[in-house]
């Protein structure tokens, strides 16, 4: 009997569902669903992109050195990186919950970084330390 | 049911918009990611797997090149061409880049006509695209055999510390074999497009799933993170 009357149940939230699929495809015939934004904003950011990426090359290509030629490089890598996600991959206009879990356990690497920056440090100094001399 | 969840679903009325909704949306019991298909979630998840992979490798470039003795060889001077009678530093490097921002406007645009379902505006993108990779393979195959014929091994090579070119190859190889892989995969997509495989929402051979233009927008995913790879290892191996 209850068994019964959960299948009938279920049956009406099946048709109900397929009333929402229904209008969920109709509204999306209507305005094209997905992702839709204007073609000359990407026109407009693979400009940037140009730009960004003839400026590093320009770094190189003076022989900027030291602090500045690091930090210009770092600047145009992030703007770049940036624009292609932001636009390019439509990270802009996704909800934040996939925004968080996609982009936040890449800056993780960071520690791991840090991490291989004092190690490389210490196996520098012991291999100037131990072998330098006999060279 | 699973059928709407293969296309893109609207978010559902009762969703909270800014930072409180990620806590909703992650503690709702349900699905996390609201509005965005499985396929879509996937491919961003494997995504994130394959940004901890580089990110390894550029991690090992790091840490050879700072606990090295031995000073590096300048990529500045190593990727130089001669063209005519100039010496250009670095500057096939700099054309590759600029072929794959290329490829990735092209597939931007391609995700675009894709949901507009201009199948013919689509494949045709599509295909510029995988152009624009196979000549980044095909110039990335030349700068190999330039430096292989000059003396560069995985353990050795003529201008300084012995672990250039193991991450040299290992790093360009990787990357090059992702673009290979995002070329043939182009191909394939954009001949379901040109064949209306989307508009027909006729069943795939290998899953028996129905096809939706959705599938062009998580190509292009793959491919813009190639490009985005590209990023960061021309800042850090050939510019830094």
């Amino acid at each position: 009997m209850t068994n019964a009357a959960v299948h009938v149940e279920g049956q009406a939230a099946q048709h109900a569902l397929h009333a929402y699929a229904h209008e969920a495809v109709a509204s999306g015939a209507t305005h094209a669903a997905g992702q839709q934004h204007p073609i000359k904003l990407y026109l407009v950011v693979w400009g940037w992109l140009f730009v960004l990426s003839t400026c590093s090359y320009l770094v190189d290509y003076f022989g900027i050195h030291g602090h500045l030629r690091w930090s210009l490089i770092l600047l145009f890598m992030v703007l770049k990186a940036g624009l292609i996600v932001a636009v390019f991959m439509h990270m802009a206009w996704e909800r934040l919950a996939l925004a968080y879990a996609i982009l936040l356990p890449p800056v993780l690497v960071l520690v791991f970084v840090a991490i291989m920056v004092f190690e490389s440090g210490y196996t520098h100094l012991l291999r100037s330390i131990f072998f330098a001399a006999t060279a | 049911m699973a059928e709407t969840t293969l296309m893109q679903p609207k978010a559902a009325p009762g969703t909270i918009p800014g930072l409180r909704g990620i806590a909703a949306d992650w503690a709702s019991d349900q699905r996390a990611f609201k509005n965005v298909s499985w396929g879509k979630a996937m491919m961003w998840i494997f995504l994130l797997s394959d940004t901890f992979i580089f990110s390894c490798f550029l991690l090992s470039y790091m840490t050879a090149r700072m606990s090295t003795t031995v000073p590096w060889p300048n990529p500045s001077e190593v990727f130089a061409l001669n063209i005519g009678s100039k010496h250009i530093p670095l500057i096939l490097i700099a054309i590759m880049t600029f072929v794959l921002i290329s490829s990735s406007g092209t597939m931007a645009m391609a995700v675009n006509f894709g949901y507009r379902h201009d199948r013919v505006r689509t494949a045709a993108l599509m295909l510029a695209t995988a152009a624009f990779g196979a000549t980044f393979v095909g110039m990335q195959a030349f700068e190999w055999t330039k430096l292989i014929m000059e003396g560069v091994r995985p353990w050795g090579n003529p201008w300084g510390a012995p672990q250039f070119g193991a991450c040299f190859f290992m790093i360009t190889g990787f990357h090059g074999t992702h673009v290979t892989i995002g070329v043939i995969f182009l191909i394939a997509i954009a001949r379901k497009v040109l064949r209306g495989d989307f508009d027909r929402e006729r069943r795939g051979f290998f899953t028996s799933r129905k096809g939706y233009y959705e599938i062009v927008e998580i190509t292009g995913l793959y491919w813009h993170f190639v490009d985005l790879v590209w990023v960061f290892i021309f800042a850090f191996f050939y510019l830094w």
